[in-house]
């Protein structure tokens, strides 16, 4: 009879995520975004084994191929295969959205997390200072940080890192003034917990949800940006096959090869879509007023 | 008997700011003002008032949960108000809270066990096992079941989340428990389980409580001595008995009469008191109570009256009542 009880016991315990789980299934928009992002997870990881040919090292005498069963999506201006430049891109997109959200959320969080819980000065000058960052067009700030470390895919990573720092920084800021006002945070007070504890056991706990779905969409946009920068020069640097690179090499053969321009774009938009439509199927699924 | 807390003046002001940088203080609310009162070990104390009297603001100030603007706490002969935050920290194995509110005082995404078992963790009590054990005790104490301890707090009603509360408050083994409206967020019926739960444990635990309720009955049954605040400070204490046998304050009669009677034919002789509770921003002159009160006289307006001994442990802040 008490085995019983602990089994329902843990199986409930699990329950939280769950049912957070099963609201996301009724959409049928999330599941389809949460489908193109396992996909894009799994070309990332398997694109080895995928690529039907070399991404890095074409032949001339192939270049501006049009798609055929050998090579599905067409050739670029080097010879390359374009559909085996795009498996091998997916790894670099999804590099590029941890690494740079990776950033973004753990600078957002911690300074969030600071001006909200200590509020008064403290609080004051770190918002500004994010509304400063703000102030700037994501774009160009990227550009400038960039600009300043030099170009290279870990510094178009770091830049897109820092241009979303604000967005994670106001989130948290907002969730951790409501759940401070709980009253068991003051009942850890009251038990002896330090600031840091109650931070971390108490507070960042009950901030999960908004700070999930940020994160995903997040990864979205700067995936864009980064593209951005790299169609721009700034990031992935030759012969790296990243998305937007490839679109800025392509650019100049759109009319010869409109498939070397075509196939690129269409993954960038394929993967912004999918993260956008699984954070909005998120956020719906773990809002608290739906609970049941 | 020998005094474990000593409250002596205690004042809290809330300021009313304007702006967040440059901020003016335009004003204050006066939440609690000049409260004092001695607490002997293993007494009860119980605090009622209206809304907004600052009971539980009081209470909150003994514990440091918000900072008192002026006043002495002691705590078995040590002053808190002079802790810093780390010696402070110390000092909270041996006082602590049940709060109101049972949906909110437990945090959601820690199990009942992580919940009981933090006090013991941050105070460093026993070893993991040992911890364990007590949580399954403290369980089977509050009345609840030693399998409940994996599961997380929205699986629970109000009356269970409330024994968990119970049960975190003592996990550290505290001298004092200060219960802030303990029951009043809860059905009659889980009412009265939880007082003579919280007497229970008074009892086995050799407890010294403060209980602040806005409900008399309640404070009747578990009280050794009863504090009658009004607008932030303490109008009469007196020992249980003699309070609800002999109320000598004008506010208390008229709490006093409003207590509903079980038996209909009763004669109703219920006061009732005229208008609102003053603004605490801007509290009346001289007496506090004398906006509402029916023996009001000139001196009531102007001076204010001291809280006086009438005779052994019953104290009265009237300037009407004689010796």
């Amino acid at each position: 009879m008490k085995k019983k009880n602990l089994a329902e016991g843990n199986n409930e315990v699990t329950g939280l995520w769950a049912n957070v789980f099963k609201r996301l299934k009724k959409s049928k928009t999330s599941m389809f975004g949460l489908l193109i992002v396992i996909i894009l997870l799994f070309t990332a990881v398997f694109a080895p084994l995928m690529a039907p040919h070399d991404p890095i090292v074409g032949q001339l005498a192939l270049r501006h191929n049009e798609p055929s069963m050998e090579y599905i999506m067409g050739t670029d201006s080097q010879g390359r295969d374009v559909f085996s430049r795009i498996l091998y891109g997916a790894r670099i997109s999804v590099e590029i959205g941890i690494i740079s959200v990776g950033i973004a959320l753990i600078l957002g969080t911690a300074m969030g997390v600071v001006s909200g819980y200590y509020g008064g000065k403290v609080d004051t000058i770190v918002m500004r200072f994010v509304d400063i960052m703000l102030a700037f067009p994501t774009i160009l700030l990227a550009l400038a940080i960039v600009t300043i470390l030099g170009p290279s895919l870990t510094n178009a990573m770091i830049a897109v890192g820092i241009v979303n720092i604000p967005r994670f920084a106001r989130i948290v800021r907002s969730s951790v003034l409501s759940v401070k006002e709980n009253e068991y945070i003051e009942a850890a007070i009251s038990i002896g917990c330090t600031d840091f504890e109650i931070i971390t056991r108490h507070i960042l706990p009950n901030c999960l949800a908004p700070i999930l779905v940020q994160s995903t969409l997040t990864i979205g946009t700067a995936i864009l940006e980064a593209a951005g920068l790299s169609f721009l020069g700034l990031g992935a640097q030759p012969p790296i096959s990243e998305w937007g690179s490839m679109l800025a090499d392509a650019r100049g053969y759109m009319r010869q090869a409109p498939w070397s321009v075509m196939y690129p774009g269409v993954a960038i938009m394929i993967t912004v879509l999918g993260f956008n439509l699984l954070g909005d199927g998120l956020r719906d699924a773990l809002d608290p007023r739906l609970k049941e | 008997m020998s005094v474990l807390l000593e409250v002596k003046d205690l004042k809290k002001y809330f300021p009313i700011k304007k702006g967040s940088f440059f901020s003016k203080h335009i004003d204050y609310v006066k939440a609690v003002e000049d409260v004092s009162f001695i607490l002997n070990k293993g007494e009860t104390l119980g605090i009622v008032g209206e809304s907004g009297c600052g009971k539980s603001t009081t209470g909150r100030c003994i514990l440091k949960l918000i900072e008192p603007t002026d006043g002495e706490v002691k705590f078995e002969g040590r002053n808190l108000s002079v802790l810093s935050k780390n010696e402070m920290r110390s000092v909270r194995k041996d006082m602590q809270f049940i709060f109101q509110d049972p949906y909110a005082s437990l945090n959601p995404r820690l199990t009942v066990g992580e919940t009981i078992m933090e006090p013991m963790k941050n105070f460093n009590i026993g070893d993991k096992e040992s911890r364990q054990k007590r949580v399954e005790e403290l369980l089977d104490v509050v009345g609840l079941s030693p399998y409940h301890a994996t599961r997380y707090p929205h699986e629970f009603s109000g009356g269970q989340r409330q024994r968990v509360g119970i049960a975190r408050a003592l996990s550290a083994n505290p001298k004092l428990v200060v219960c802030d409206e303990p029951v009043s967020a809860l059905d009659v019926s889980i009412q009265a389980q939880t007082i003579n739960l919280l007497k229970d444990l008074q009892q086995k635990y050799d407890l010294t409580m403060i209980f602040i309720a806005h409900d008399l009955s309640v404070v009747k049954h578990i009280s050794d001595r009863v504090a009658v605040m009004y607008l932030g400070s303490i109008v009469e204490i007196s020992d249980y008995k003699d309070l609800y046998a002999q109320p000598l304050h004008p506010y208390t009669q008229a709490l006093l009469s409003s207590i509903p009677k079980p038996n209909p034919k009763a004669i109703k002789d219920r006061i009732i008191l005229e208008g609102d509770i003053p603004s605490p921003t801007n509290p009346p002159s001289g007496c506090k109570f004398h906006t509402r009160c029916r023996y009001v006289t000139e001196i009531c307006k102007t001076t204010k009256p001291e809280l006086r001994k009438i005779n052994d442990g019953h104290e009265v802040a009237c300037h009407h009542v004689t010796d």
